[in-house]
């Protein structure tokens, strides 16, 4: 049970180091929201559950970003995008493996994990990303 | 409390915005202190001013926190109390509001209010990611969002929603390089072509290099009174008549919407209704052009234009110096420069300009109401002011 868990940033991304996207669901409204925290923020409750997200969804909004802090500079370019899973969760995130001059407004983009570099000092957090649906 | 003076403006003061070498943030903020002190001859502030509230963004640009009691102490205002207030971008927009709350809480009849930020110091990486600290960080900060970034996916947003275009953002930059150029105190005193604008580099597209505000050194402020006691300092005063504050959900992608900002909706409607006036009754404003898209979309979320009609707004030379609703006469953000702690009494500092009649080749004739907006970081907060001339 999703209670065991605490409503946390960290365990979020524990989550995500197993390849899973979680958010917390409210008991009382229904909202989903990520990241999770200790009370829903529409409706201050505190019955809450964790929910698996689902992989896919819809690109809303994009940008290729050319200049970034130096952590990023030596990706660059590299598109950055919010996505509208199908449950209704929004999530930012660089999109990979698409050339950027394909990137529309509407694409069908899924959720893929890069667990294999986590940096050494906090935050030891792996990271989620986009890229295109790979299955029809 | 409608339409009744909060707060008087009997002075302010702005350093030279622009690259400063060897000038660190306390000295722009003596400087700026020092102008708004000269041009009130009739106020001691040692012995007047009861209270110092200053924005400032980041302690990372000169490795300082607790930079109030600094401020103060170069002001020459010791031991006057001081405090720094921190809403990003918005930092000294949130001074201005919390000097009026100390002068309505009856404890000063007198506060200074104001801000700095230094930068040029700092290399652009360093920049970008002291900047970047102002959005969430275990979602956006991590996954490589950066402020320029993140203002692209509002203009990629609006240009797919609304056909705003890249060259109607260009426009706000060549309006207000055109204004910047008739301002001394502006980082970047020359015109802009559209063409320069489309041809200059991409930084996150379809954002260029002259969409985006400047990394300045600079610092404002402003001495705010009673209104009941304001002609004793000076036969000009300009009265702040309406105080707007909103207030959002730190990452963008939380928003509802992607094309508007809901905290300047917010902070509009308290602002105009405290005021008792509308859009329609403001004759000149300073708005948080961080990125030309922003101003886009203030002057939709202000009331100026309909939602999705920024661009034509724009288009139509309505925000012009010649037009019928200028807006950000100084420069703004873009030309001026955008030292950003400083920035939001800044805006103040050029209203209280025009409607003092003092703007010189910038002044907007006959204007008696004036707004200023400043927005931090990607919307999460926004401070709304509205003024009247004395």
């Amino acid at each position: 049970m999703g209670e065991t868990y605490p409503f946390t940033i960290e365990q979020f991304y524990r989550f995500v180091g197993e390849g899973k996207l979680m958010g917390a669901k409210c008991g009382r409204c229904g909202g989903i929201f990520v990241p999770p925290r200790p009370l829903c923020p529409k409706c201050q409750s505190r019955d809450l559950g964790w929910v698996q997200l689902k992989n896919r969804g819809k690109l809303l909004t994009y940008t290729v970003i050319h200049v970034a802090p130096e952590e990023f500079q030596q990706m660059t370019p590299y598109a950055l995008g919010i996505i509208e899973l199908e449950d209704g969760v929004r999530l930012p995130g660089i999109i990979r493996g698409v050339k950027h001059e394909d990137l529309r407004v509407g694409m069908t983009l899924e959720v893929d994990f890069d667990t294999a570099n986590i940096p050494s000092k906090w935050p030891q957090w792996p990271r989620y990303f986009f890229r295109p649906t790979q299955t029809i | 409390m409608r339409g009744k003076p909060l707060a008087a403006i009997v002075s302010a003061g702005l350093s030279k915005f622009g690259r400063r070498d060897g000038f660190s943030g306390r000295e722009l903020f003596a400087e700026a202190a020092l102008e708004a002190f000269e041009r009130c001859p009739n106020l001691d502030p040692k012995k007047d001013i009861g209270a110092l509230i200053i924005g400032n963004m980041s302690e990372s640009f000169e490795h300082q926190c607790h930079s109030a009691p600094i401020m103060s102490d170069w002001a020459g205002l010791l031991p006057k109390p001081a405090v720094r207030v921190e809403v990003a971008c918005a930092s000294s927009g949130a001074a201005i509001r919390y000097g009026i709350f100390a002068i309505l809480s009856g404890l000063y009849d007198t506060v200074m209010v104001g801000g700095f930020e230094k930068m040029t110091h700092r290399t652009t990486f360093e920049a970008t990611e002291y900047l970047a600290m102002a959005s969430d960080f275990p979602l956006e900060q991590w996954n490589g969002a950066t402020f320029p970034g993140l203002f692209a996916l509002m203009a990629t947003a609006h240009m797919h929603e609304y056909g705003t275009t890249e060259e109607q953002m260009a426009l706000v930059a060549v309006k207000n390089h055109h204004n910047g150029a008739l301002n001394p105190k502006a980082h970047l005193q020359r015109e802009v072509t559209v063409e320069q604008v489309l041809g200059s580099r991409v930084i996150a597209k379809p954002l260029k290099l002259f969409d985006c505000s400047l990394i300045s050194d600079g610092a404002s402020c402003a001495i705010l009174t009673r209104p009941e006691i304001a002609r004793k300092y000076t036969d000009t005063p300009v009265y702040i008549i309406g105080s707007g504050h909103g207030t959002d959900a730190i990452g963008l992608y939380e928003r509802d919407s992607l094309t508007s900002l809901e905290s300047i909706r917010r902070a509009a409607k308290e602002a105009y209704e405290m005021a008792a006036l509308g859009p329609e009754d403001i004759d000149v404003a300073e708005v948080h052009d961080c990125f030309t898209i922003a101003e886009i979309i203030a002057y939709e979320d202000l009331g100026f234009c309909k939602p999705g009609e920024g661009g034509k707004f724009i288009e139509s030379g309505a925000p012009t110096l010649d037009g019928d609703l200028p807006v950000n006469t100084s420069g703004g953000l873009k030309a001026k420069g955008h030292p950003v702690g400083a920035t939001g009494v800044a805006q103040l500092y050029e209203i209280y300009l025009q409607l003092t009649g003092q703007a010189d080749r910038r002044q907007v004739d006959g204007c008696e109401v004036g707004l200023t907006q400043n927005l931090g970081g990607s919307g999460a907060t926004c401070i709304v002011h509205i003024y009247r001339r004395g």
